[in-house]
């Protein structure tokens, strides 16, 4: 084994430019593909306490009666889509605002009447695939009587997690696009080195080397481009992420969440797909050139 | 497959043509080679004896006929099997093949490592089989900074270093002056009384009286004749 490597180097040092060129270009994809998985990993977190959190308050009309609170509420429930729904009397509302604002609890002491609504709150389902139905919800709920208001404050989530989903499918498209370009760049790589090495394999074949002998080190040569790419490229995004998280730990944004590096489960399996982005542009150039 | 009905014959070939596009290179060549036999091919350049020796190692395959190498009819080997067919071989190409980009050393070593041999039994080996050529002081020099001679040498040492069974040399000493011959010819003597069959294409006639064995005649791609040349003890030549 150690001889196949040694072999392997020294293909790669003798073809020192092509294989630069190879790990460069590895890696510049590498780069864009794991920045977008940088940038899913941490908006997808994003998204998920949104979507989590995506439910309809539907604020009372003052004075209503408990026999009319249960009307209300069982008609509610039974609207499609509804998941959940939990009746939030002023005083827990003022509670839980009270709580949320301990320190400035003197803004609640000169407060001598709760200023708060009775409301609904309504858990809705699966919502960002029916983004419309939370709409036609939200105008079915303020039609009924008692309803004074009806806030679902986070109206533009629909729009967001929609673009979102346009732009993951563009990331995997992309990421596909990458995967196939780069499977060929290393294949044509890996031609060039078959033909400056067609003489010695060969020479090679006749003194009784079998396929699998003359491939090994075309195979590890490929893998090792894959491992460099994907190192260098991770390296690459990994500075740049600890310059920019310096930049946004001065400002304002870091209050409000924390960017996540890949975590090295995800970085692992990216080494992991351009090691076999290698082995795939070999296996088509031995395929093709060698014909083993 | 046909079984050799001798148990001591490592090649045979039945009616064997072989054609290069329309040009025919050999015709109809039938013959018998012994386990441990010493044989020389000889005949006039374009004869076809380098093409007789590629259809052995299957660096070229019959147009017709039959052959069995130890026993393995070249026309039912598998692909899988070539490689196994080739370390039978030891072999001294006509124009060396050593890889240009390799060292005397790995070019020798290249024949252990494609058997799957131990390093150390491979450094060994190696080691003391160039020595043996005189090329000790070569190790780490690069083919093509040799010279023609010493080029031939680490052809030889590479066809010898894996004790085949059979050793193919074509022009071993082609290039080489009369003490260097001399020695590469001592090497292959040392080879056929170790056991292997020993096939030297040449057309030197004197390196052929020198030595003796058989003598396989061709001549345009047929065989014309076979005889039995003893050695001749001439001692003005040496
Ligand atoms: N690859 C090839 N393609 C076409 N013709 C070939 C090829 N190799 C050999 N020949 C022809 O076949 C004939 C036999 O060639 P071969 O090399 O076997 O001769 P030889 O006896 O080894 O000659 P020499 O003593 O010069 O080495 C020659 O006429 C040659 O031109
Ligand atoms: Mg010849």
């Amino acid at each position: 084994m150690t001889l196949f490597f040694r072999r392997a180097i020294e293909d790669i040092l003798k073809n020192r430019f092509v294989n630069i060129v190879t790990i460069i270009t590895i890696s510049l994809s590498i780069l864009i593909v794991s920045t977008f998985i940088l940038f899913f990993i941490n908006t997808s977190e994003i998204m998920n306490v949104w979507k989590k959190g995506v439910r309809v308050m539907a604020y009372l009309k003052p004075g209503i009666g408990t026999s009319k609170l249960a009307d209300i509420k069982q008609s509610l429930k039974v609207m499609p889509g509804v998941f959940e729904v939990r009746f939030i009397s002023k005083q827990e509302a003022l509670q839980t605002l009270k709580a949320q604002m301990k320190r400035q609890s003197s803004l609640f002491e000169s407060l001598s009447k709760n200023p708060l609504p009775d409301a609904f709150e309504i858990r809705i389902l699966a919502p960002e695939n029916n983004w419309e139905k939370i709409e036609s919800l939200a105008v079915q709920i303020e039609s009924l009587d008692q309803i004074e208001e009806v806030e679902y404050g986070q109206k533009w989530l629909g729009r967001i997690i929609h673009f979102f989903n346009l732009f993951r499918l563009a990331g995997y498209a992309l990421c596909g696009i990458f995967f196939i370009a780069t499977v060929f760049i290393v294949a044509n790589t890996i031609r060039l080195v078959i033909y400056s090495r067609s003489e010695e394999v060969e020479i090679m074949r006749l003194v009784g080397a079998t396929d699998k002998f003359i491939k090994i080190p075309f195979y590890i040569q490929s893998i090792i481009q894959g491992a460099l790419g994907a190192f260098i490229g991770l390296a690459v995004l990994f500075v740049s992420f600890l310059v920019l998280n310096a930049s946004v730990k001065q400002g304002y944004f870091s209050s409000l969440f924390q960017i996540r590096f890949i975590p090295p489960a995800v970085l692992l399996s990216v080494i992991g797909c351009s090691m076999l982005i290698g082995w795939l542009g070999c296996y088509l150039s031995l395929k093709q050139y060698l014909k083993i | 497959m046909i079984d050799g009905d001798e148990k001591s014959s490592i090649i045979r070939m039945f009616h064997v043509h072989h054609n290069y596009g329309a040009k025919r290179a050999l015709i109809d060549i039938t013959l018998d080679i012994a386990k441990n036999e010493y044989v020389f091919i000889t005949g006039p350049s374009g004869a076809g004896k380098t093409t007789l020796l590629k259809l052995f190692y299957l660096a070229e395959s019959v147009s017709e006929g039959q052959i069995l190498i130890d026993g393995i009819n070249l026309a039912r080997i598998p692909h899988k099997r070539i490689p196994f067919l080739r370390r039978k071989f030891g072999i001294i190409f006509q124009d060396y093949k050593l890889i240009p980009s390799r060292t005397a050393f790995d070019n020798v070593a290249l024949v252990l490592e494609a058997a799957g041999k131990k390093r150390r039994l491979i450094q060994k080996k190696v080691k003391s089989m160039l020595r043996l050529v005189g090329m000790e002081d070569r190790y780490n020099t690069l083919t093509p900074s040799l010279s023609g001679g010493e080029q031939q040498r680490v052809a030889v040492a590479r066809a010898v270093v894996g004790d085949p069974k059979i050793i193919l040399a074509d022009e071993p000493t082609g290039s080489l002056d009369a003490d260097s011959a001399g020695v590469i010819m001592d090497l292959l003597r040392g080879v056929h009384i170790r056991g292997a069959t020993v096939i030297i294409a040449t057309h030197d006639k004197d390196l052929i009286r020198k030595t003796g064995g058989r003598v396989l005649f061709l001549k345009q791609g047929r065989l014309e004749g076979s005889a039995f040349v003893e050695k001749q003890h001439d001692d003005a030549i040496f």
